[in-house]
């Protein structure tokens, strides 16, 4: 368990083949056992998912695309057949040169895919709603409902450049590039981002959300089996970006509580010093734990406050809320401070934007591609 | 030190490290580019062809030569856009475990962003601008565009735009921020150098082009139509050509917008988009997407024109259902405007925001869905010739099928959750745009080619051409599908699972074939001018076609038609063919043709300046070339000198000429 040696994520396609649906084995049977068949070989993570949301976005794959090979098949086919017979050196075909408008035919033709798509509209509709990453889950695996007053798995994620941080408030530790899950217990992860936006991604778990700075996003999910897995950024950052991944763990209950006692005994704390010094750029960290963090660390990454002095986008809000007169909401232009003395003082030492500079500080443009480390390419540690 | 101040308020951050002089491969490649331009210069001056080109193409404001500029512009460009796929290609098929490849992430990162700038702003537009522009005023039976002059400098312009990204090759370096330079990524915290500024200005002046471009095709469809050419009795090319444009105009300026707010965010310091002092990086991805939704369908929709043009060709058939092809377009010309938040449904928009955009997505594909019937049943009893044009006809067909239905999955907001920014994706959006526009525009080259110059390209390159497109799209993008739905990410530079491997290998053969697709229409060009004696074409209508362009000769004469053609039916000129249509060999009179000006130019170069200058922050050349731009553009307001007479006696030999069978020489 403690295993975190990089490799191929494991096969589970025997475990995932019996969790298949109702809807997908319909499928099966009309005829589409051969795409079945390449779609779940044992490393196409998307199509094996472990997370039960995971699982029913990938029926939901299969049956749109059913649905849609229904019109995609016949017209490929017509495609082949009619370029063929029709072909000019072919004695035997009809060629009808005014053949240029049927009104049974244009109805038929408007009709299919407009049919297709009503299906396909309301399976979109109810399927939004009911796999919208901010509601709640009902429901552990297909049966089995989540059992009255459980409280989900709460999990804080803050992506920086170019790590994962996880902060498990309730078990009071937090780790970069490891995330642990309990399975069968549903997780609610609040994410953010230090500084890009990113895409909080783990294809065998629940596919991905925006993890974007000073707002908070939120996934909730469940991990039906034990196993390993990789998450990644889903979007392009910088420097680091295809580096920047995390071990995804499921572990039954004894194994998720041996697993916070291991992280408890790696001993540190994350406190301000240790947050700052980790949301510095760098690529392809290892595996941290801390047994401790800071109250309120998550609050103050969201609203970009971490630093000593900088003022908290939540606070600077109400503040010119107040300033500008009440709610924002109210009317055109309420809610704002008259001018700049309204704006907080940023803590940070700001970038001078490029017409206000002398020109001393304009800098070099170098032609360069390579970073300037001897280390090799990108290579970076993280303090 | 003032010398060094003195120094960087003359040159900015211009210094010797913005040149690659420690750099091999650069710097061998940027000595290969001087030697072949210093050849290609002494050439010109050899041969005494620097007046002809400046007369006869660079100041031209003839549709003609600007359309086959833009064309030349387009392949240029996409060997550039094709040299960084086969880079990338190489680099996805090596990196792998402990490998890191050949290119670190710096420069890696610049490669993709230049791939996808350049193959939209720089092939693709430039490519369906010229076809629209060298074709639609022949369909149409004008004379000329509307605003000739404003063709001119719209052609410039983007190649301007263009030399500024070919610029950052060998002088300061390219974006690292992915094509659509994301906030607040691209803002001036994480991204100070000179890549983003490359970007922004080269689009900016670009997009300028292409805008005055857009309103020129759309008011020269509109009002310049032959007698006789109702909406409805429209090439529909000419159909897709203006709900294309009108979709230009639609959504350029608000590029524009946002780039220009971008623009003051980097050097005046403003918060549109950045992470504090209230800014929103959303508010850019909205923009740049409400552009670039739509843009796709400003790409696509004559793509599918040309495809009814040659289908109809080659089928020896009316185009089956053209009223129902026509509401389809404009079905599709509208919803493309109101389907632009699917490209970020992982935001969290909410589920009611997703469910609206993920279907109105889908219902794109119903009139999309219309338009395949009915090229398919104009093939049903038809007499189908297998020249190049409609083979690729059939090819689009098998082959955006499938974009399509990966595109209306990746419309369900759910699946999207797993395979957004997947390599899933990507290989979705090259299926469309290599199956649906770049074959529609190899196919439009073919077709009309014979009517520019009058030769015919040659066909065995051409066939290379097709099948080195064909497999090679599908070998290199099926398992780039595949690696997708093993929930690969785009954009990397390196892959830790070496069991993924393979289908990368594969992929980089799919690029190869596709670069001998390529070599194959640069050869079909290079053949056919050699061989242009046996390709030659007399009549001017070689395919047996149905609309006006055929029905004047190969090349044109600048004033396309001696007498303006009266249309009387749709497929104006296989009625007038099958009416027993003889050409009128007197009565001529004098045509009035806009005259060429170099103004275009000059402006286009002055702006060029301008993008050089504040990319490396040199504020007084800046202002030097603003007001040089105002001077020129005033200055241009008082050139009365713009139209001339053809007189009714170079008309007539013009057309005796061609009633000959033969034409002597060349």
């Amino acid at each position: 368990m403690s295993n975190v040696t990089p490799g191929p994520p494991p096969c589970m396609g025997n475990a995932m083949r019996e969790q298949t649906t109702a809807a997908a084995r319909r499928l099966a049977r009309a005829g589409m056992i051969p795409l079945l068949l390449t779609l779940t070989g044992c490393d196409m993570v998307v199509m094996n998912p472990t997370g039960d949301i995971a699982v029913q976005q990938r029926d939901l794959i299969l049956i749109a695309t059913g649905l849609m090979l229904l019109i995609i098949v016949p017209v490929m086919v017509l495609t082949v057949l009619f370029a063929w017979r029709y072909r000019a050196g072919n004695p035997k075909a009809n060629y009808d040169p005014k053949f240029d408008h049927s009104t049974t035919l244009e109805l038929v033709i408007w009709s299919c895919p407009l049919l297709i798509i009503i299906c396909l509209g309301a399976i979109t509709w109810s399927s939004t709603h009911l796999l919208d990453p901010f509601r709640p889950l009902d429901r552990i695996t297909a049966g089995r409902p989540v059992p009255q007053g459980t409280r989900p798995l709460e999990i804080q994620v803050v992506a920086m450049d170019w790590k994962w941080l996880f902060i498990y408030p309730e078990q009071g530790i937090a780790t970069v590039n490891e995330l642990a899950l309990p399975v069968d217990v549903p997780v609610r992860f609040s994410i953010t981002s230090s500084t890009q936006m990113n895409t909080f991604y783990a294809p065998t778990l629940a596919g991905m959300i925006y993890a974007m700075p000073g707002m908070r996003s939120e996934l909730n999910a469940v991990l039906n089996a034990p196993g390993e897995s990789w998450g990644y950024s889903g979007n392009y950052t910088g420097a680091g970006y295809s580096y920047m991944r995390f071990k995804l763990i499921g572990v039954d209950s004894a194994g998720f509580d041996g697993w916070v006692q291991q992280a408890k005994a790696a001993g540190g704390t994350l406190a301000q010093g240790e947050y700052l010094a980790l949301d510095r750029p760098s690529e392809r960290v290892p595996v941290m734990r801390f047994a401790s963090v800071v109250e309120g660390l998550f609050d103050r990454a969201l609203n970009q406050c971490v630093e000593s002095g900088k003022p908290c986008a939540a606070d600077v809000m109400a503040r010119d809320r107040q300033r500008g007169g009440g709610e924002p909401h109210g009317h055109l232009g309420s809610g704002m401070p008259a001018g700049r003395a309204g704006s907080p003082s940023s803590g940070s030492s700001r970038t001078e934007p490029a017409l206000l500079r002398d020109p001393e500080d304009k800098g070099t443009g170098p032609n360069v591609t390579a970073p300037p480390h001897p280390t090799g390419p990108g290579h970076r540690t993280p303090y | 030190m003032p010398e060094h101040s003195f120094l960087k308020t003359v040159f900015g951050r211009l210094t010797f490290e913005s040149f690659p002089i420690h750099e091999p491969i650069l710097l061998t490649t940027f000595i290969v580019v001087v030697v072949l331009g210093l050849g290609i210069v002494a050439a010109l001056t050899y041969f005494r062809l620097w007046g002809y080109l400046w007369k006869e193409w660079f100041t031209s404001v003839d549709h003609k030569r600007i359309g086959i500029m833009y064309v030349i512009l387009g392949i240029v460009m996409l060997l550039r856009g094709f040299a960084d796929a086969l880079m990338m290609r190489a680099q996805q098929a090596v990196a792998f475990g402990p490998n890191e490849g050949y290119l670190p992430s710096h420069h890696y990162d610049q490669i993709f962003t230049a791939h996808g700038t350049i193959m939209i702003f720089f092939v693709a537009i430039p490519l369906v601008a010229g076809l629209i522009n060298f074709v639609m005023p022949l369909q149409i039976g004008a004379r000329d565009v509307a605003f000739p002059f404003l063709n001119n400098l719209s052609f410039w312009l983007t190649v301007s735009g263009a030399g500024l990204v070919m610029m950052s090759l060998f002088v300061g370096e390219f974006a690292r921020t992915g094509w659509l330079s994301y906030a607040p990524l691209a803002g001036l915290e994480y991204s100070p150098d000179t890549g983003v500024d490359y970007y922004l200005w080269s689009l900016q002046i670009a997009g300028i082009g292409t805008t005055l471009s857009a309103i020129n095709l759309v008011a020269t469809i509109i009002k310049m139509r032959a007698p006789g050419m109702t909406m409805m009795k429209m090439p529909v090319f000419c159909w897709t050509a203006l709900c294309s444009q009108v979709l230009a105009i639609a959504i350029f300026p608000v590029l524009t917008a946002a780039f220009f707010l971008l623009i003051l965010d980097r050097y005046l310091g403003t918060h549109f988009f950045t992470n504090d002092m209230g800014g929103s990086p959303m508010m850019y991805w909205n923009m740049v997407w409400i552009w670039g939704h739509p843009e796709v369908y400003v790409l696509v929709l004559p793509a599918f024109g040309i495809y009814s043009e040659i289908t109809s060709t080659f089928t020896g058939k009316r185009l089956f259902g053209y009223s129902s092809m026509v509401y389809a377009t404009v079905v599709i010309t509208i919803l493309s405007y109101i389907v632009w938040l699917h490209h970020f449904f992982t935001m969290g928009a909410g589920a009611s925001v997703n469910s609206f955009f993920g279907i109105a997505t889908m219902v794109i594909s119903i009139p999309t869905g219309a338009k395949i019937f009915n090229w398919l049943f104009t093939m049903y009893r038809g007499r189908i010739i297998y020249e190049l044009p409609m083979m690729w006809v059939v090819a689009f067909m098998l082959t955006f099928v499938v974009g399509g239905m990966t595109g209306v999955l990746l419309a369900v907001p759910p699946a999207d959750f797993v395979l957004h920014n997947s390599l899933f994706l990507v290989a979705h959006f090259h299926n469309v745009i290599i199956g649906g526009v770049v074959f529609a525009l190899l196919a439009g080259i073919t077709y009309w080619f014979p009517k520019a110059f009058g030769f015919k390209l040659d066909p065995f390159w051409g066939g290379v051409s097709f099948w080195g497109w064909v497999v090679g799209y599908w070998v290199a993008w099926t398992p780039i599908y595949v690696v997708g739905l093993m929930g690969v990410t785009r954009r990397l530079s390196h892959i830790d699972d070496a069991t993924l491997q393979p289908y990368f290998v594969v992929a980089a053969v799919g690029a190869l074939i596709i670069l001998v697709g390529i070599l194959g229409t640069v050869m079909s060009i290079v053949m056919g001018i050699v061989r242009r004696k046996q390709l030659r074409d007399v009549t001017g209508d070689p395919w047996n076609g149905r609309t006006l362009e055929w029905s004047t000769s190969s090349p044109p004469p600048a004033y396309n038609f001696a007498f303006t053609p009266v249309v009387h039916d749709l497929d104006a000129w296989y009625d007038m063919k099958s009416r027993g249509y003889q050409r009128p060999m007197e009565g001529y009179r004098p045509i009035h043709m806009p005259r060429n000006t170099g103004s275009g130019l000059y402006l286009s170069a002055l702006a060029l300046v301008f993008g050089f200058a504040m990319i490396w922050y040199m504020w007084w050349l800046a202002a030097l070339a603003s007001l040089g731009l105002l001077t020129v553009a005033i200055g241009h307001t008082f050139n009365y000198n713009r139209d001339y007479f053809i007189p009714a006696d170079n008309v007539a030999r013009t057309e005796a000429q061609r009633a000959r069978p033969t034409v002597a020489g060349d």
